[in-house]
């Protein structure tokens, strides 16, 4: 067999069916699924600054969404994914740097970024309310 | 050798399975790194803006500093959305032709919104 030729051992994709969630994984695809609302949250938020540019009416609708329950639970889940792809981004950036690898400190630095973004969120909300 | 992951010839040429090298993964970092401020501060005036109304919102957008961080913030988080949608994409969908007619809508969108906010600070700023 040439060389071009032999096999390459790669390593398998676990199998969604048979894997049991843990709280690396369930935190990995979170942080896929933030990401994903971010980047729609992304295009609302040029959509504010188009609607706040174009005529005090149009602002009025825009606001009207915002200020209704489920333009509250869309803001407020924002702010939630942005709180937890910032801190589980910064995780990333650490492991990319070379740190945090051992299974231990991966679980210590995953439950850092749940209560972090968790108080962040929460402390968010109610400054946030209390200012509507 | 046979512990290396990658053919003799990909580990030579050393663009990776994307063809681009680390191109994207670095841009993807550093748009990252550069987020990390941007969103605090967007998510702290976020808050403190609850419940400002149109002149209060635009007098805040127009002023200096805002326009130049929430411009920022936008084109940044925009590209930095759309090189992780671009990995999203790769690794779920496998036929080549919806795999790059994703990748392309995603650019297109990200581009169109990105400039209609930029024009859209700048109007406010410059009072059209």
């Amino acid at each position: 067999m040439s060389v071009a030729n032999r096999p390459v051992h790669r390593p398998l994709s676990p199998h969604l069916q048979v894997y049991k969630p843990q709280l690396t994984s369930v935190l990995s695809i979170l942080h896929r699924a933030t990401g994903i609302a971010l980047s729609v949250g992304a295009l609302y938020l040029a959509l504010w600054a188009i609607c706040a540019s174009a005529s005090p009416a149009t602002y009025a609708t825009f606001q009207s969404f915002n200020t209704s329950i489920l333009g509250r639970i869309f803001l407020g889940g924002w702010l939630f994914c942005a709180f937890y792809h910032l801190c589980n981004g910064i995780r990333h950036l650490f492991w990319d740097a070379g740190y945090g690898f051992e299974l231990k400190d991966a679980y210590r630095s995953g439950w850092i970024v749940v209560a972090v973004s968790l108080v962040a969120t929460i402390v968010s909300w109610i400054a946030g309310l209390r200012l509507v | 050798m046979n512990s290396d992951l990658r053919s003799p010839l990909s580990r030579a040429r050393g663009l990776g399975s994307a063809r681009y090298g680390v191109h994207h993964w670095w841009a993807q970092r550093l748009t990252a790194i550069a987020l990390i401020p941007l969103v605090v501060w967007f998510a702290v005036s976020l808050i403190m803006m609850s419940g400002a109304d149109y002149l209060i919102v635009r007098a805040w957008v127009g002023s200096p500093v805002v326009m130049v961080l929430l411009t920022l913030t936008i084109v940044i988080g925009l590209h930095h959305g759309q090189l992780g949608l671009q990995v999203v994409i790769e690794d779920y969908v496998h036929g080549d032709g919806w795999k790059l007619a994703l990748i392309v809508l995603v650019r297109f969108t990200a581009v169109f919104f990105g400039l209609a906010a930029i024009v859209a600070i700048l109007r406010i700023g410059f009072g059209g």
